[in-house]
């Protein structure tokens, strides 16, 4: 949740489209655009299909474009295709199965070699990519690409194996093991690919990235996984008429997942905006708590906080000054930093108590019930979370909206110097941090 | 409690399903002999299925998630084995594992999903459909018939729900916006019973494993369900508590934001507003006063009359609410309802001074709870008025201040469903945080000094 506004974001549209490449993104594609040429060298070599391996062809590829068309957008500003995945896999590991049942296969739907797969999936999803960019949403190439080399890595691996498993006295079940590892490798590349790109995007580290990331994915992979074994399973008895049915249950999960992260995006941005009544109320100033969050959000994944933390560090550093709300008068300009230990303590806690009232954001009201704690000598020692949001509020209140680089400078030393109120590894962080929003002399 | 009604149609179709079951059971027998490999088996395994996707039913209090995948396995039945046992299969839901079932909704449960099977099985057979394994050469006209099948099976459940639910109301239960959901019901059945054909096709090959495989996505949708719900009820408290927090500037306004969205709320479903839209009026009501952070205490809390200047800083307290919460993207047409919401059926409102339906239905709406919840709350100047009188002085309103038909709708509600009082207030422990002048209040309008 907490990417796709922060500090992660990727680079802004301004940026000619190769500027807003890094190195790993420039990998990635570059991998993928190797894949889907040698796949249509491959496809054109082997010479023309029968008319069953075209309709084969087009009936997955129609499949894996739909999914695309129908992208689910998932917490933390992530994109999957989850019904385009179980259509190149299941298109990937379509096979004849051995003994008994190899009778009743069904005439119009054939397996297909690993390049006539990668050459189907990469056109398929980029004629289901078209019509976003028509609708001037982002192509979401990074996806696309990942989706399309965990494809690959598994078609590869099933051709080396399909003529073993192809023999007529391989149990079925074996078949099905040997099917359930291969999905499972599936997920793992593809987790492992995305938890690159997104440590590299984000600033986070890739061992947090990658427990982040199949966290999240799990429940959905888990999905993915059974279904594409429904389907090749299925396509024994059901040939491709299996695509136009599966494809109803498929929709319904999807839409269960669209609602708990269209929920999720709801929450954040109704807590972004109901932080800004102490703005509206003139306690602080504006802009104040987006930027303290923004901040402190960046700091906490440099120190390698996973994203549930971040998030909860998010909510914090957005409420940080709900408690100024119970205050009769507004402090000077709400600048906290400039008030009383015992004064900051007090707010602090009433924005706690407050926060607590709701029953749901427990961690959330402790990271501000601890903010005016200092980072060293308080027993107990305040959570990280709360010396982060105590750091990025002291900041944001010596220097606001301004832009000067020397006034910057002066606040970061200032910090520096007070190592007993703030921690000084969030400080380095910090100072890190604001060095790539304002380049140079810091 | 249970109606004597609701009793009639219970018996009824308990009955008519006991005949017609018996009735093919003569025709067909339990299954179609011979079609599948171990039947009984069969039977078992899907009657296993029903009882744990009919158990995992979402226990959701939201809208639009009552959840039924359980029609995947009474179809898968009536693939494999015949209408018989889809009846049988159905007919599980009596023994379901949900706990604080009644002994009537047992049996109208089981009696309805039997029912369905058995019509699914015919509507089934009546399209030529193969029973037993799923053939690949015969499989386009299979499919068609499934589809029937399906259909009426999604069908005959919804009529006799709708049925009980029409003799059920008496009990209280409300008239919920059902059209929006419905729609997204009926899909959603849909496209778990196509689940039944794709488990029957499985069999062949794995038996009671397709049952296990096909289960997984459906707990992952669960899942999903699950914590969607989750989100939305943190959602929902989190933003009271933040209403809350802006309400502790005044002791006497405590609460009023969540009984004025309350209010609104029953207004909405009294003129059958859809869910979606009753979901957003009530964030409107909660939020219609978030504004008032931006007016300065001192002119909340001054005694006597205003100033020009103080009554516009008042004034302006709907453009600030809207600054407030404009960017919260589903917000919407709740927006209006705050921005709106002192405006006069008469035109002589704020901020824009619009009449009658220039208004905005959610700014009508809010505009009677929120006055009726100032009248029925203590101040400082003056204690609660009764309800009746309340609604007396909306009457009075009516037509000038307020939209005589939602006045109306209120006042049918109330008769309904009780309203949330005030908590009793005594003294506030601290004088400094008392609002003098009430600006919601319609019997005590504001003093401005007129130059």
């Amino acid at each position: 949740m907490t990417g796709e506004t922060l500090a992660g974001r990727p680079a802004p549209d301004r940026l000619a489209f190769w500027q807003a490449l890094d190195s790993g993104r420039l990998v990635l594609m570059a991998a993928a655009a190797m894949l889907a040429v040698a796949a249509f060298v491959g496809t054109a070599f082997v010479g023309s299909l029968n008319r069953v391996e075209l309709e084969t062809a087009f009936a997955f590829g129609g499949f894996i474009a739909f999914g695309e068309l129908l992208r689910l957008a998932l917490p933390g500003g992530r994109q999957a295709a989850p019904i385009a995945m179980v259509g190149a896999l299941s298109y990937a590991l379509l096979i004849q199965l051995p003994g008994p049942h190899a009778a009743h296969s069904h005439p119009h739907l054939v397996p297909a070699n690993p390049a006539l797969v990668i050459s189907v999936a990469a056109i398929s999803m980029t004629v289901g990519a078209l019509p976003h960019m028509a609708a001037g949403r982002p192509a979401g190439l990074t996806g696309m690409c990942t989706r399309l080399v965990a494809v690959s890595c598994v078609a590869f691996i099933f051709d080396g194996l399909s003529a073993t498993l192809a023999q007529r006295h391989r149990p079925v079940e074996l078949v099905f093991a040997l099917l359930v590892l291969l999905v499972l490798f599936g997920w793992l590349a593809d987790t492992v690919v995305s938890a690159l790109i997104r440590a590299d995007d984000v600033g986070a580290r890739f061992s947090v990235a990658i427990m982040d990331e199949m966290r999240l994915q799990w429940p959905l992979g888990l999905a993915v996984g059974a279904s594409v074994l429904i389907t090749v399973f299925g396509a024994e008895t059901m040939g491709l008429m299996e695509l136009a049915i599966f494809i109803g249950p498929l929709l319904v999960t999807q839409v269960a997942f669209r609602r708990y992260a269209g929920i999720r995006a709801t929450y954040l941005e109704t807590v972004r905006s109901l932080a800004r009544v102490t703005e509206v109320a003139g306690y602080v100033e504006e802009g104040h708590a987006l930027r303290v969050s923004k901040l402190a959000v960046a700091v906490g994944r440099r120190l390698g906080m996973p994203e549930q933390q971040l998030l909860a560090l998010e909510y914090a550093a957005l409420m940080h000054d709900i408690g100024q709300l119970s205050l009769r008068y507004p402090i000077s300009a709400g600048a906290t930093v400039l008030v009383s230990p015992a004064d900051q303590n007090r707010i602090a806690e009433l924005g706690e108590k407050v926060i607590r009232e709701a029953n749901v954001l427990n961690d959330v009201a402790e990271l501000v019930g601890c903010q005016a704690w200092p980072a060293y000598g308080h027993n107990p020692p305040p959570p990280l979370g709360s010396m982060i949001i105590r750091a990025a509020n002291a900041f944001d209140d010596m220097v606001g909206d301004s832009k000067d680089r020397d006034r910057w400078a002066a606040a970061l030393d200032r910090m520096r110097m007070d190592p007993a109120e703030y921690d000084a590894r969030v400080v380095t962080v910090l100072t890190d941090v604001a060095r790539r929003r304002i380049p140079s002399r810091l | 409690m249970v109606s004597r009604a609701a009793w009639v149609y219970i018996s009824l179709v308990v009955l008519a399903t006991a005949a017609l079951v018996t009735a093919a059971q003569r025709l067909t027998g339990f299954y179609y002999a011979g079609h599948v490999l171990h039947p009984w088996v069969a039977l078992a395994s899907l009657m296993a299925l029903f009882l744990v996707c009919d158990s995992v039913r979402s226990p959701m209090t939201s809208r639009q998630t009552v959840w039924s995948p359980s029609s995947c396995a009474t179809l898968a039945a009536v693939v494999l084995l015949g209408p018989v046992a889809a009846a049988f299969v159905g007919a599980t839901s009596v023994i379901s594992l949900r706990r604080r079932l009644r002994l009537a909704e047992r049996l109208f449960n089981g009696a309805m999903h039997a029912l369905s099977g058995l019509a699914a099985g015919g509507a089934y057979l009546a399209l030529n459909g193969h029973i037993g394994y799923p053939h690949p050469t015969q499989f386009l006209r299979l499919a068609a018939a499934f589809a029937a099948a399906a259909v009426v099976h999604v069908l005959a459940n919804h009529t006799l729900i709708w049925g009980i639910n029409r003799l059920n109301r008496s009990r209280g239960m409300r008239r919920e916006g059902l059209q929006s959901s419905l729609l997204l019901l009926l899909v959603s059945d849909l496209g778990y019973a196509c689940l039944g054909l794709v488990i029957a096709s499985l069999w062949q090959i794995m038996m009671g494993f397709s049952v296990v495989l096909v289960l997984v996505p459906l707990f992952v949708a669960r899942w999903a369900m699950g914590q969607f719900a989750e989100q939305q009820s943190a959602y929902s408290a989190t933003m009271k508590t933040l209403c809350q927090a802006v309400e502790t500037k005044d002791y006497y306004t405590r609460g009023h934001g969540d009984r004025v969205s309350k209010g609104a709320v029953m207004i909405a479903r009294q003129i059958g507003m859809s869910a979606d839209r009753t979901e957003a009026i009530g964030f409107a009501g909660m939020l219609h006063d978030v504004g008032k952070l931006g007016v300065p205490t001192q002119v909340l809390q001054k005694t006597g009359t205003l100033t020009e200047d103080e009554f516009a800083a008042i004034q302006l307290h709907p453009m600030r609410g809207l600054k407030i919460v404009q960017e919260i993207g589903f917000l919407n047409e709740a927006l209006t309802g705050i921005y709106h919401h002192h405006e006069r059926i008469d035109g002589r409102g704020y901020p824009l001074g619009l009449a009658g339906h220039e208004i905005p239905e959610f700014a009508r709406v809010i505009a009677v709870a929120d006055a009726f919840d100032s009248m029925t709350s203590t101040r400082s100047y003056r204690e609660a008025k009764s309800q009746e009188a309340a609604v007396a002085e909306l009457r009075k309103g009516a037509g000038t201040q307020f939209d005589p038909l939602l006045v109306d709708a209120f006042i049918a509600a109330l008769a309904q469903e009780k309203w949330p009082l005030q908590e009793p207030t005594g003294r506030p422990p601290d004088l400094t945080t008392v609002t003098v002048q009430d600006h919601d209040d319609p019997t005590a309008p504001l003093q401005v000094v007129i130059p």
